[in-house]
């Protein structure tokens, strides 16, 4: 018994001794553990706390405005309210949109965007929840932000265009960086970060931008900012200002005066090139696009058969039409298939071939010279001065004009337009060309097609005999050209053609116009229609006698070109209209006042025209 | 001396002169470093952690000399009253129990609030001394002799991870099979029972943890694969103990504890405190603390006569020891994050009391160790 007692204390105390031993070795444990991290891996440590203690916060830069001509700005920033969410703080996202949805309306397109984004980014990256709310709604989660944890309100810059759509197609808008092109820069995907989408935004996005900014500070474990240290931060550059060369007055009238048809209208000053109005109606509010366009607004905008999110003015394209036949009576001029004295019969049509080529005027305009064709706008005495010439003079002299390749002004989606001949037929078409073809290309229909920019282009040059390029914004140089012409006198015959539409009886733009409007200033134009759809024979028979009588989208583009003062040019003009019926119809009103807006708020385009002794200046 | 030696003490005075003072000193250190560091995690103020925890600690500490007075006859015989008073309690939770951050672990009697677990640690360790004291030798491998244990440990840990409170659950079970061990099962039935754990662990792994219990053992297993999720304590812990390097930062300066990097700093996390403001060296020394205590306690433990006192006094001292180990291995990264505190040090009251009440057991063991109470009368003849 004694000895059974023994051998159990015995036993206890081994087996005691071998769990002392066991847990000997678990505390050396323990203790090699922290000389581990304490001695050996302490400075990757000691790193990491560091990296805990402080945070870079990235500040965006401010970008750059867009001003006009003078020096308006007409992209600007304003500051706006907004609320971003930060998920790793807000823990239950969905909860948090819910608690602050009591607050501000949140609605569930918003709210899925929301999520979206989220479940994009990582936990700690911002997210903005609502952008531009008001002061009442900012307040109010301001007040209660304590109950509202990862939600941040804050006060940002936003873009704001204050001409709304008369500038919408030039500026274009800016947006968040799409996804794809977001990648990992963080300043792409800072909340509330906008760049260029499209129009000079995008186009100059480089000088608008500027470049980001960074803030140290020093956070806790909740990520809430103790301490800011500027000393040890870098300020953002903010982007520069860029300015066009449009004048925001003539730009806006000319939006105003066009609104309501799909029309385009560019004006430029043809010595030195400078765009001082590129309007495309209808237009849309860029702002919307800013703070996130709704989908029934943008399908509204994006279905209109106005298509007002097409920059017309750049990106249409038109038959030039009789605004081209200009053109080609200083080509045969210059060529010397024709002088101003020789006549035309124009009998309503002539025959070539087994064809028969049509004037507009059907009873004909009888014996005509040049100045009395380009001046009634006699189609057959063109088509005659097309077979003198040949189809490749005509696409020369086009090309010469700023026809056929697009003008380079720092915008994207510029038309080329198409200046047709034997070359391009058979590589468009794999046809040969047709002496028919060069006939309807001398007065500007069949292939060819030019936007409205082009046709402004045309007629600078006309204008001024220089082959003058187009230019938007004015730290870009401007390049005047060279002299179009081999003899001034050709011009001069064309361009007194040309006052003649407007200011003598029989021109197509007389009755309608009859001049500028500016006592002592003269002007000169051209109309032009593109026939769209033709009137058959049984619509004719039908009662269909007219383009009013058709339906809108079938009726004939009219378009009209025009420069003042008419001899010694400076501006000019061109407006087309869609489906506006002829060119003197619809659109040679609107160019003209326009043209007239550009004189008076010019003096001096004006003045050494004004009888300098009457001392009466147009204001 | 020597007389005197194989006597059991009696008196008052002759009890107090019998006090093992080392593990009272030792204990007091513990109590001090824990005010100190609660006064640290506080941002350098005494509430509200360190001025309470100053004030149970001594409550515990009056507690732990009270209960070291009485002989062990008493608490052989309160054993299995405690126990059973325990295990209800834990049923009560069951139904009536208070949850927080999703466990149900805290009871409210009246004024007091408490963790019946906490209670079950010591319960059980008395429970299964008291039963092997009973217990004929030659009885420990029978039927009889290892379904009773095998209840003892069982029940009372399925209850606890039912709460769920998995580090708990594990400690119980750890401490009682350490007992079983100490009471001299055959190393034939222990290797037995280890192959049959091998079986049996995975399967419980798999089938027997909540989906968070799971995930907290595998992400600690790479804490930096998911900084900003379930490994995030880890690594912050990591981080402020790493940044201490050799000395530390100093008392009050810990960078990661005063932005609150470190979650749950006054409780489970209280030992990367002391990391990060006094390097290895605090580390080691107070580690150092907690080996002195055990070494102190398994000397008492061989030095005592009765198998209820020895194991009693070894129980504990599983436990305690269990208690240090998990923690700083947790804070460490050895080990999971299972939530159990470091004894003394950490904020809570209910871990405090019975570990004092557990040391007033241990020091009575002590003064008693000669006392040879007889098997218990009419349970087992």
């Amino acid at each position: 018994m004694k000895s059974d007692r023994q051998e159990q204390q015995l036993k206890f105390t081994r087996r005691a001794l071998m769990m002392g031993a066991g847990g000997a070795a678990v505390f050396t444990a323990l203790g090699a553990r922290l000389y581990q991290l304490q001695v050996i891996e302490t400075e990757r440590y000691r790193v990491l706390s560091e990296d805990n203690q402080f945070n870079f916060l990235l500040t965006p830069p401010s970008r750059g405005r867009i001003l006009d001509r003078f020096g308006v700005p007409v992209a600007d920033n304003r500051d706006s309210y907004r609320v971003v969410m930060i998920p790793e703080q807000a823990g239950d996202v969905e909860e948090a949109l819910g608690r602050l949805g009591n607050i501000i309306e949140i609605t569930p397109e918003q709210r899925e965007r929301i999520l979206r984004n989220v479940q994009r980014a990582p936990r700690f990256r911002p997210v903005t929840i609502r952008d531009d709310l008001d002061w009442g709604n900012f307040a109010a989660i301001n007040l209660q932000t304590p109950d509202l944890p990862g939600i941040i309100p804050e006060v940002a810059e936003i873009r704001d265009y204050p001409s709304g759509p008369a500038f919408a197609h030039i500026l274009g808008y800016v947006q968040p960086a799409p996804e794809a092109d977001a990648g990992d820069d963080p300043l792409l995907r800072h909340p509330g970060f906008r760049i260029g989408r499209t129009g000079a935004e995008a186009a100059r996005e480089d000088t608008l931008r500027g470049s980001a900014g960074s803030l140290k500070v020093e956070v806790n474990a909740f990520g809430r900012v103790i301490r800011e240290l500027p000393e040890q931060s870098n300020p953002a550059t903010p982007g520069e200002d860029v300015r066009l060369t449009i004048d925001a007055d003539i730009q806006r009238f000319a939006y105003e005066r066009l609104d309501g048809e799909s029309a385009a209208v560019v004006a430029m000053d043809v010595e030195s090139g400078d765009l001082l109005a590129l309007a495309s109606t209808p237009g849309f509010d860029p702002n919307l696009f800013v703070t996130g366009i709704s989908q029934t607004d943008f399908n509204a905008l994006n279905q209109n058969e106005y298509r007002p999110l097409y920059n017309k003015a750049l990106q249409g394209t038109y038959p030039p039409a009789s605004t081209f036949k200009a053109v080609v009576a200083l080509a045969a001029l210059e060529a010397g298939v024709v002088n101003t004295t020789e006549r035309v019969t124009c009998t309503g049509s002539i025959q070539l071939g087994n064809r028969e080529f049509h004037c507009w005027r059907r009873q004909g305009h009888g014996r005509v010279n040049l100045r009395d064709a380009v001046k009634t706008s006699c189609d057959v005495f063109f088509y005659e001065m097309a077979q003198r010439l040949g189809i490749d003079r005509l696409a020369s002299a086009a090309r010469q004009f700023g026809l056929g390749s697009a003008p380079e002004i720092g915008l994207a989606g510029v038309s080329r337009g198409i200046v047709p001949d034997e070359q391009w037929k058979l590589s468009r078409y794999g046809q040969r060309w047709s002496q028919g073809e060069t006939l309807i290309t001398a007065i500007g229909q069949g292939f060819m097609l030019a936007s409205p920019l082009q046709m402004a282009v045309m007629t600078a040059r006309l204008a001024s005999g220089r082959s003058v390029s187009p230019r938007l914004y004015l730290d870009q140089p401007a390049d005047q050209g060279q002299e179009l012409v081999q003899d001034p006198a050709h011009l001069d015959i064309v361009r007194d053609a040309l006052r003649a539409v407007v200011h003598e009886p029989g021109g197509t733009s007389y009755y309608t116009l009859g001049g500028l409007g500016v006592e002592g200033v003269e002007m000169a134009g051209k109309t032009g229609s593109a026939q769209v759809y033709s009137i058959s024979a049984a619509e004719r028979e039908a009662g269909v006698r007219t383009q009013d009588e058709l339906p809108w989208r079938l009726r004939d583009h009219g378009m009209f070109v025009c420069y003042a003062p008419a001899d010694r040019p400076r501006y000019a003009v061109a407006t087309v209209v869609e489906h506006g019926g002829g060119g003197s119809r619809a659109a040679a009103r609107p160019a003209r006042d326009v043209l007239r807006l550009l004189i008076e708020r010019d003096p001096s385009a004006a003045g050494p025209f004004v009888q300098n002794s009457t001392g009466s200046q147009p204001t | 001396m020597a007389v005197f030696r194989e006597t059991v003490p009696r008196t008052f005075q002759e009890k107090l002169f019998e006090l093992n003072w080392s593990v009272v000193l030792l204990l007091l250190l513990l109590g001090a470093v824990g005010v100190g560091m609660l006064y640290s995690a506080a941002e350098g103020a005494w509430n509200p952690w360190a001025s309470r925890h100053f004030i149970r600690f001594l409550l515990g500490i009056a507690i732990m000399l009270v209960v070291a007075l009485f002989p062990p006859r008493f608490w052989m015989g309160m054993a299995y009253p405690i126990y059973l008073g325990a295990l209800s309690l834990l049923v009560g939770v069951e139904f009536f129990g208070e949850s927080v951050n999703g466990a149900q672990r805290w009871l409210d009697i009246g004024p007091v609030r408490m963790q019946p677990s906490e209670i079950m640690k010591i319960a059980v360790v008395l429970a299964l001394a008291r039963f092997y004291h009973d217990l004929p030798p030659e009885k420990i491998n029978s039927a009889f002799g290892l379904l009773v244990p095998a209840f003892l440990i069982g029940a009372p840990a399925a209850l606890i991870l039912h709460q769920p409170d998995l580090g708990t659950a594990l400690l119980v079970l750890v401490t009682g099979a350490a007992l079983v061990f100490l009471a001299g099962l055959s190393w034939r039935i222990i290797i037995g029972g280890a192959i049959a754990a091998a079986f049996i662990i995975p399967a419980f792994l798999r089938f027997g943890l909540e989906d968070y219990q799971r995930r907290r053992i595998f992400t600690f297993l790479n804490p930096e694969a998911d900084p900003l999720g379930a490994g995030y304590h880890i690594l912050q812990s990591k981080i402020a103990l790493g940044s201490g390097g050799l000395t530390g930062r100093g008392f009050v300066e810990g960078t990661q504890t005063q932005l609150n990097f470190l979650p749950e700093k006054q409780t489970d996390f209280i030992f990367t405190i002391l990391g990060e403001e006094f390097g290895l060296v605090g580390g080691l020394a107070v580690i150092g603390i907690y080996a002195l205590v055990l070494a102190n306690t398994v000397a008492i433990a061989a030095e005592c006569k009765s198998t209820f006192l020895r194991l009693t006094v070894m129980g504990i001292a599983t436990t305690f020891a269990l208690y240090v180990f998990i923690n700083i291995g947790m804070v460490t990264g050895l080990l999971p994050v299972v939530g159990v505190p470091l004894p003394l040090i950490s904020y809570g009251g209910t871990v405090m009391m019975a570990v004092l009440f557990g040391f007033g057991l241990i020091l009575g063991a002590h003064i008693h160790r000669n006392a040879e109470p007889p098997r218990g009368a009419g349970l087992f003849g």
